[in-house]
């Protein structure tokens, strides 16, 4: 599920007009990067848009895509923070099958990741867990000894640290 | 008193004209009949020109461009008239072509629900377009134009289409006439090159022994060729160009080495291979003249300027780089730099002259080149040449030397068939005094052929020459090289007799067969001066057009001549086409 390959974080500050997205991904996928994942949300002014975008690829010749996604006349700017200090978090919701055999040691794991119980019947429960992908990779493979049901990541959104802009 | 409302199509009429348009080349329809109506309910100076297909439209209104630098409009209605022009706006945007595509959509509540001749123009031409809009309110139209002419003419220019449903340019317009452009995003760097990035290629320059200036299609856009002549000058510096950067210097200037890449003359393509430093101002290193990218260059420093940042490491990673217009470029560099020691330098080059030139033979059949060659000679080299896509364009390029800027006018990165006679339309719309020759092969003018109504409507005194060899020539010619002569679809048996054709329009027809003839014939065309004639030019059916240098394959694998019949079999090419 989660490939090894590299994938690379940018954070893409658009004017918030109709086809942005569609022009973004068109870019990528010609030159054979794929979107792994992809959070759009509106900026604070509501002119704007500001997307965090993980993409994997090649990692030569991915800072001339992003010149030429920084080239759409509704890009502002196209920052890869890949290798930034930058705080990184993501959200995910995992539904796992279990009773009340298991559930004690479910709560423990969940407890330990700081997951959040927003969901319990007596054969199910969902867990909420927010926090950099690879805490959210490691809890699914703890979790996996219950039946995952279902489970839903946002993706990752970032900003860069200290007083710098991202 | 009742004050008159404006439609969103009077509007944009308005707006159309206040951006200087001259001509909207189009084609009619059901969803665009309120703008036909608003080209007749609004005093207006811009000439429409009706063409027999929406793709010669996109063609005209690119031709005019290149040849005056200013963009034209384009106007075709929704669905099938929308997507006959995705070809030319396709082929503007290979070419960095600016032009305006208005296209017709069905009215807004049905977008997305097959209304008749629906097609989602937006979503299609994405790939191919500088930007475009899909219209929402007849309010919009305004700011939208200033938009798109502003887009579409500055920084690396291109097309931009708009998208009008039908009750956008029918409904009322309430907003503001001088809306002013909403664009936060671009930003343009017409502005001064970066000075230490100048002064430190000037100084990398002042070292060089071997140089070459490499100027591409972005000195011709920049207005930089006077510029370059004198940084040339200054540095006793030889100079080469791209296909579509012909005429950003003199082609008969002693320091030319005419232009470079996969028919390109063999000196250009061996000053590539020897040059100490590779200058490229405004071309982005195609890949029909760098050949094989790890090879290109290799020992030389390599400097590329150009003003699209994402032109920069996308080919070839230059050592210096410098992101700017082309003549803000020459003017910071030339007062940085003195004359080199390039004597010896200049001396091998003509050695090369000497032994490789462009040459014919006018014995035997009639040869392509030498109608060119002698249009060439007997319009003194002045003409607005125009050509279609094949063998005939190369030798067009090689052997029609280009002097001036916007002169020299060819589909160069699409490679589109069918854009020679309408490209020749719309320049010689635009420059109407001079004279306009289209070389065309038998198989791309039959693409468009259907505009010589267009061309006979207006009485546009083009010269049209069909260089006639029966073949799809150039296809012919990588099967003969190739693949072992296996001529397979390439035979244009079935072609019409052209002066009957030409006839049929009431434009004048000459025949030319014969090598003797040549002279005569040309001077002929030449001085008909009672409107559009066309030249059928019988050419010998098998030529092939040299040097070439196989696709993907490195510079020092040209081929100057014709090789010998049972020589060695070439290699399949790895390159693209
Ligand atoms: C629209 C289009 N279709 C196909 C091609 C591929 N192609 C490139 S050159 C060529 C042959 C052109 O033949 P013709 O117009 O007779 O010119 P010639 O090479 O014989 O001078 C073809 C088919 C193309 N460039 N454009
Ligand atoms: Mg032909």
């Amino acid at each position: 599920m989660i490939s090894n390959k590299k994938i690379h974080t940018l954070s893409v500050y658009v004017a918030n007009k109709p086809g942005v997205l569609a022009r973004i991904a068109q870019t990528f996928s010609r030159r054979g990067y794929n979107i792994e994942s992809l959070v759009v949300s509106p900026a604070m002014d509501g002119h704007f848009s500001r997307m965090t975008i993980g993409v994997s690829g090649a990692a030569n010749g991915l800072a001339q895509i992003i010149q030429q996604v920084s080239k759409l006349i509704d890009v502002l700017h196209c920052t890869d923070h890949t290798f930034d200090d930058a705080v990184v978090k993501e959200m995910g919701l995992i539904k796992i099958s279990v009773d009340s055999s298991g559930r004690g040691e479910a709560l423990q794991i969940a407890e330990h990741f700081g997951c959040k119980t927003v969901d319990l019947t007596e054969t199910s429960m969902i867990l909420q867990v927010v926090g950099d992908p690879a805490k959210i990779d490691a809890l699914v493979e703890m979790i996996e000894k219950f039946k995952i049901i279902e489970l839903v990541r946002t993706g990752k959104v970032l900003l860069a640290r200290g007083a710098e802009t991202t | 008193m009742e004050k008159k409302v404006m439609d969103g199509a009077q509007t944009l009429i308005k707006c159309l004209e206040a951006e200087g348009v001259e001509y909207i080349f189009g084609y009619s329809g059901g969803s665009v009949i309120p703008i036909f109506d608003a080209m007749i309910t609004t005093p207006t100076k811009i000439k429409f020109v009706l063409v027999r297909h929406e793709q010669g439209a996109a063609h005209m209104a690119d031709g005019y461009a290149r040849a005056t630098g200013r963009p034209a409009v384009v106007l075709v209605t929704s669905g099938p008239g929308a997507t006959n022009v995705i070809t030319g706006i396709m082929t503007a945007h290979m070419d960095s072509v600016p032009m305006v595509c208005l296209t017709g959509q069905s009215v807004s509540w049905m977008i997305g629900k097959d209304a008749f001749q629906e097609a989602d123009i937006f979503g299609i031409t994405m790939p191919v377009v500088k930007h475009s809009y899909l219209l929402k309110s007849s309010n919009d139209i305004p700011r939208t134009i200033r938009e798109a002419f502003h887009i579409a003419v500055t920084g690396r220019p291109g097309p931009v289409l708009i998208d009008i449903p039908k009750d956008v340019s029918a409904g009322a317009f309430s907003g503001d006439l001088n809306a002013a452009m909403e664009l936060p995003g671009y930003t343009t760097r017409a502005g001064a090159a970066d000075a230490d990035a100048v002064k430190e290629i000037a100084d990398i320059i002042q070292k060089s022994q071997r140089p070459v200036i490499l100027a591409g299609h972005g000195v011709l856009i920049s207005g930089a060729h006077k510029e370059l002549c004198r940084l040339a000058e200054k540095l006793n510096a030889p100079v080469t160009t791209t296909l579509l950067g012909k005429g950003a210097f003199p082609e008969t200037h002693p320091l030319s080495l005419g232009w470079l890449g996969m028919h390109g003359t063999a000196y250009a393509n061996k000053a590539m291979c020897e040059c100490d430093l590779l200058l490229n101002i405004g071309s982005r290193f195609d890949d029909r003249i760098i050949g094989d990218t790890n090879f290109f260059c290799k020992d030389a420093t390599v400097i590329h300027v150009d003003i699209d940042p994402s032109e920069i490491g996308k080919m070839i990673y230059p050592q210096y780089h410098c992101i700017a217009d082309a003549k803000a470029f020459i003017d910071a560099l030339t007062p940085l730099v003195s004359r080199l020691n390039t004597a010896e330098w200049l001396k091998t080059i003509d050695g090369w002259k000497q032994k490789y030139p462009l040459k014919f033979k006018r014995l035997g059949n009639l040869k392509m080149q030498h109608v060119i060659d002698e249009f060439y000679k007997l319009s003194d080299g002045k003409a607005v040449v125009v050509t279609d896509v094949g063998q005939h364009q190369m030798w067009t390029a090689q052997f029609y030397k280009t002097d001036e800027p916007n002169n020299f006018i060819s589909s160069g990165g699409a490679g589109t068939m069918g854009f020679g006679l309408p490209a020749a339309i719309g320049a010689q719309f635009g420059r109407p005094k001079d004279v306009v020759i289209a070389f065309c092969g038998d198989g791309g003018f039959q693409m468009t052929e259907f505009e010589l109504a267009t061309v006979a409507l207006y009485k546009l005194p083009i010269k049209i020459v069909v260089l006639n060899n029966h073949y799809l020539g150039m296809v012919r010619q990588w099967q003969e090289l190739f693949y072992d002569d296996r001529t397979s679809g390439v035979d244009l048996e079935g072609n019409p007799d052209f002066v009957k054709l030409a006839d049929a329009y009431g434009i004048k027809g000459f025949n030319l067969r014969r090598p003797g003839d040549v002279k005569r014939i040309v001077k002929a065309a030449l001085a008909y001066n009672d409107g559009p004639c066309l030249i059928n030019c019988e050419v010998e059916k098998t030529d092939n057009v040299f040097p070439m240098i196989p696709a993907g394959k490195r510079i020092e694998a040209m081929i100057i001549e014709a090789p010998k019949a049972g020589g060695k079999k070439l290699e399949k090419p790895t390159g693209s086409t």
